[in-house]
């Protein structure tokens, strides 16, 4: 009784290694809470002012090189 | 509006990767951990900085037998962009490698060459500017991008294959080739690089628009 019993203790803890194994610490509790959605938002806000803006430059540029070759 | 098809789908992809590199599931690996998502934003800046100078080493061929100052412009414009996505790229890689490997800086082979290779590029815009008459200047660092264009290739792809690096995806570290079984990346990376290639020629267009606008004037 007492080795069946021993064996089952060194089973359980190597159980309990195996699943430590797999617990790779990643940021599980900021997309829990929703927190990640915030980080998301002000990427987004940064890309699109940026991408907006290099929209305007193309369409500015397009302006002048009409000017230019109009004048040559 | 249809010949800037190519802008918006830059512009959506950029979009696209960023929403869904932040969002989407990950394989969870040690040390890496969530870091495992500047896949979708270091390594593009490499890849787009690699087709600029592309662009920039064909142009300068061309410029070679043409001997037209439009192909001369095109292949520095190119180069001045693409050395901004190399600086980000190493600053990128260096944040990353301060919460990774403990440094900045720890002169490992990958970073010591990527720097090595911005290097040859700053040494090309001060060639052009050390020579003041345009068609020998033209032709010096025409030539001068022909060599420095293999040289950058082996600088990043080789040599840092030979030595231990640190780097993910050389020797036994997990790299690119381990997440390329992961679908969930593929669906987000390979549209990032391409995202991004497009952004870095977007940029590099407007650059050499403003720059024959500027010849024009002189």
């Amino acid at each position: 009784m007492k080795k069946i019993a021993f064996t089952l203790l060194m089973l359980l803890t190597t159980l309990n290694i195996f699943a430590q194994e797999n617990n790779v610490e990643m940021a599980d509790a900021m997309r829990s809470d929703g927190k990640i959605y915030v980080v998301v938002a002000v990427i987004l806000i940064i890309l699109f002012g940026l991408l907006f803006y290099l929209f305007a430059l193309d369409r500015r540029l397009k302006m002048l090189e009409k000017k230019s070759s109009a004048k040559n | 509006m249809s010949k800037n098809w190519w802008k918006i789908l830059g512009a959506v992809l950029v979009i696209y990767t960023t929403v869904a590199g932040l969002l989407l599931g990950v394989p969870h690996l040690n040390i890496l951990n969530e870091t495992i998502r500047n896949l979708y934003f270091h390594v593009p800046m490499w890849f787009a900085m690699i087709v600029l100078f592309s662009i920039s080493v064909f142009y300068s061929i061309k410029s070679l037998s043409s001997k037209s100052e439009i192909d001369d412009l095109r292949a520095v414009e190119s180069i001045n962009v693409g050395i901004v996505f190399g600086v980000l790229g190493l600053v990128t890689g260096a944040v990353w490698a301060k919460f990774t490997w403990g440094q900045y800086w720890s002169f490992d082979p990958k970073q010591n060459f990527a720097a090595i290779s911005i290097l040859l590029y700053f040494a090309y815009l001060v060639l052009r500017n050390a020579i003041d008459e345009e068609q020998k200047r033209a032709k010096i660092s025409a030539i001068y991008n022909i060599f420095a264009f293999p040289m950058m290739v082996v600088l990043l792809f080789v040599l840092p294959r030979l030595q231990s690096s640190l780097h993910p995806g050389n020797g036994g570290n997990p790299g690119f080739n381990s997440y390329d079984l992961d679908s969930r990346m593929r669906a987000v990376f390979y549209p990032a690089c391409l995202g991004w290639i497009i952004i870095g020629y977007w940029i590099y267009t407007i650059r050499f628009r403003i720059r024959s606008i500027e010849n024009k004037q002189l």
